[in-house]
């Protein structure tokens, strides 16, 4: 048994010897150990998610992928990669959460500008490891060659793509769990099925990174092409992206009772005649959360359309109002039967 | 002597871990990202100490790690201004449990001051929630604001300028609120969709409504009762409501001293009450309509003991009040019931009693009349009531 290990030993050591010699370095690996480790890596190079860090170009395992619907973050660009460890697969769950097992990691950085003015800004990362999702996020340097680990957040003064001149809020670790906690454990938000791409999916399953072709995927519609979606099915993709993961049952926002999830049909769970719990002056003098009909008399679009700190919805994640998004909430409110 | 008293006290603490870390922060240029650093890199018994002095803040603070303490040098001595804040819907969020925060202020945070949700066996001890403006419909919810948890300690806070409630305990279990003040809120103290909570030895003046007993619907924790209410001072809560409409407490009567609405159990006793000029104490049903069927708007078991009033509802803020207070002589005897749930307080109590007959259908039909009812049956069942008595231990120091 001992000297299977010491066998083992050597011979990681031998290929780790020829992989720095032989092979060059943009086909180098992810480093399992920062995902599995007990620490929090001190730059986000350590991982090895990037061929090239700056042209966010991933290495071979990490994959790029989408949302349908995206959450907003000050119209922030969001580039989104899935790292699948070796000898894992991921596993289809319904229209929910793709099951991602222990050794994954989720990655998303922030960038701001186009083209060659385009800036990171930040790159948030879920790890999967033994004893849970953590969830660290990392500040870009000036030179845009590596991030650095920043538990308590930052401030940053950038313009967004509306013109608008912001401080922007690197969340700290506390508030990333904010988002991502669920019934006191962390977990991801938003790789479900129901938000992702049929195309994507087949793809992951056919090269073998998920088991098979979840059942109900690809539900929420493209937020680019929501004006030919549904109404109700934009609104409600809406609120289940930028609101669930607050307002469910079990999450940060729970005691309000609101319940803003896609699966949620109930009137009153979803804001419809509910009087509001603990919204103090973020109610603006409204009596219910949705007024059918009456967008102006509702609580839900007043907190929307509100830059304000301790009125503006979402709390957290965003200093802007989202205009494209208040717009469908509002038609939908407005086109309800009262 | 101070190192025979620092050896004394490092014995005594035998219990807690010896690794036990102190965080000193300091104010000035980087105190928000070292006080939160501290918060989020502090281990389980760890100390983090905010030496004297005014700290600007930006952002909210949040505290995720269990077994704390967060600890300044006193109410007015460490003040986290929160004037400029940017963001985050709170001051402080602690969302881990056994935590211990004392001696310490926050002034003028833009949402709530302190919010502790799913924390259990919290201590809050000696802090203070000013919103320096004073009363105001634009300042933040909650001064301090446990929800969702099990074992709440509040003892020695005091809160100004709420527009919702100084101190409100939210959808929580195990609770003791004592000894603290909560003046110029909109609600002083307020028990809402909780059991076993103790309200006792407090000071409310100058809110809206000084000590509200509330059970709402369509909340995840709903069945709010055993309360108990007592030796507390009520005393001129007569600011003009301030709060927000829509917000339940937007509908508190100015002049409001002790406010039961639904619930099951609660008991009220030897308290003073003075100069609420609406009704020093009121016992209603749920006011609105609802659509829950877990939920009963009745108040139920309703017990007013002995207090001791100092006149009743001399001015009150209610629909027709020159002919009420023609009607009884000048002015509204102390206890107000709406007639609906069950009610009973000791001999010699006086009350009057709307008599309505039926919920959430406004005060239309009201018949006005003298209170009746019985006299308390059997002792009030206090077992169970209040915070767990481990959370007292922590207060020492």
């Amino acid at each position: 048994m001992k000297s299977f290990g010491w066998l083992a030993c050597a011979v990681a050591a031998l290929s780790g010897a020829m992989i720095a010699r032989a092979a060059p370095p943009q086909q180098a690996a992810v480093n399992d150990a920062a995902i599995m480790g007990d620490g929090m890596p001190r730059l986000l190079s350590d991982y090895g998610f990037f061929d090239d860090a700056g042209a966010q170009l991933p290495v071979a395992g990490v994959h790029p992928y989408r949302l349908n619907t995206p959450l907003y973050s000050d119209g922030a660009e969001k580039l989104r990669f899935v790292y699948r460890a070796a000898g894992t697969q991921f596993g289809a769950q319904g229209e929910g959460l793709l099951d991602l097992p222990v050794g994954t990691a989720l990655i998303k950085t922030f960038a701001f500008g186009e083209g060659s003015e385009r800036r990171l800004i930040e790159t948030r990362v879920l790890l999967h490891r033994a004893d849970g999702w953590l969830a660290l996020p990392y500040l870009w340097n000036e030179a845009q060659t590596d991030a650095q680990l920043a538990v308590v957040g930052a401030r940053i003064a950038l313009t967004t793509p509306a013109g608008q001149a912001i401080s922007y809020r690197v969340p700290n670790k506390n508030q990333c769990k904010e988002c991502h906690g669920l019934s006191g454990e962390v977990v991801p938000i938003g790789p479900k099925a129901r938000n992702l791409s049929h195309a994507w999916l087949s793809r992951m399953v056919a090269d073998g990174h998920l088991d098979t072709m979840p059942q109900d995927a690809d539900q929420l519609p493209l937020w680019e092409a929501r004006e030919s979606a549904p109404l109700t099915a934009a609104a409600r993709a809406y609120l289940e992206v930028n609101c669930a993961h607050c307002h469910q049952p079990g999450a940060t926002a729970s005691n309000s009772g609101l319940d803003l999830r896609w699966e949620q049909q109930a009137p009153e769970a979803l804001g419809i005649g509910k009087r509001p719990v603990a919204a103090g002056r973020g109610a603006g003098g409204h009596l219910f959360d949705i007024v059918p009909g009456s967008p102006d008399a509702s609580i839900l679009t007043y907190r929307m359309a509100s830059p304000e700190p301790g009125v503006a919805m979402p709390e957290l994640g965003k200093a802007t109002v989202d205009e494209e998004g208040l717009t469908i909430v509002r038609r939908w409110i407005e086109e309800m039967a009262p | 002597m101070t190192i025979r008293l620092s050896i004394a006290a490092a014995l005594l603490a035998g219990a807690a871990p010896a690794i036990a870390a102190t965080h000193s922060i300091v104010p000035g240029d980087g105190a928000q990202e070292a006080l939160q650093e501290a918060l989020i890199l502090a281990e389980p018994g760890d100390e983090i100490v905010l030496a004297a002095g005014r700290y600007t803040l930006t952002d909210g603070l949040s505290l995720d790690v269990d077994d704390v303490t967060v600890r300044g040098a006193g109410m007015d001595g460490t003040v986290l201004d929160f004037t400029t804040q940017q963001g985050a819907g709170e001051g402080l969020l602690v969302t881990s449990d056994g935590v211990t925060l004392r001696d310490f202020a926050l002034e003028n945070p833009k949402g709530d001051g302190v919010k502790s949700k799913g924390a259990d066996n919290i201590v809050y001890h000696r802090i203070r929630v000013t919103w320096t403006r004073g009363p105001h419909p634009e300042n933040g919810a909650y001064g301090v604001y446990p929800v969702e948890s099990d074992g709440v300690l509040v003892d020695g806070v005091k809160v100004t300028g709420a527009s919702d409630a100084g101190i409100y305990v939210g959808q929580s279990h195990n609770i003791t609120v004592r000894n603290s003040i909560a003046e110029a809120n909109v609600a002083g103290i307020e028990i809402e969709n909780s059991r076993n909570a103790l309200v006792e030895h407090n000071v409310a003046t100058r809110n809206t409504g000084g000590i509200l007993v509330f059970d709402l619907p369509n909340l995840p924790v709903m069945g709010g009762g055993n309360v108990i209410v007592a030796n507390n001072l009520v005393i001129a809560n007569d600011t003009p409501n301030f709060a927000p409409p829509g917000n339940i407490v937007a509908g508190v009567r100015r002049g409001t001293g002790i406010m039961v609405m639904a619930n099951d159990k609660v008991l009220i006793e030897d308290n003073i009450l003075s100069r609420n000029p609406t009704a020093p104490i009121m016992v209603i049903a749920y006011t609105q309509e609802f659509e829950d069927e877990r939920y009963n708007p009745l108040p139920r078991d309703v017990v007013v003991g002995e207090n001791r009033y100092d006149g009743g509802g001399y001015d009150p803020q209610l629909e027709g009040a020159d002919m009420l207070l023609a009607a009884f002589g000048g002015e509204l005897p102390p206890v107000l019931w709406d007639g609906l749930g069950s009610l009973s307080a000791v001999e010699g109590t006086a009350g009057w009693n709307l008599n309505l007959t039926e919920a959430g259908k406004g005060l239309g039909a009201a018949q006005p009349g003298p209170l009746a009812v019985g006299t308390p049956g059997q002792p009030f069942d206090r077992s169970g009531i209040g915070a767990p008595a481990a959370l007292e231990q922590r207060l020492g120091g």
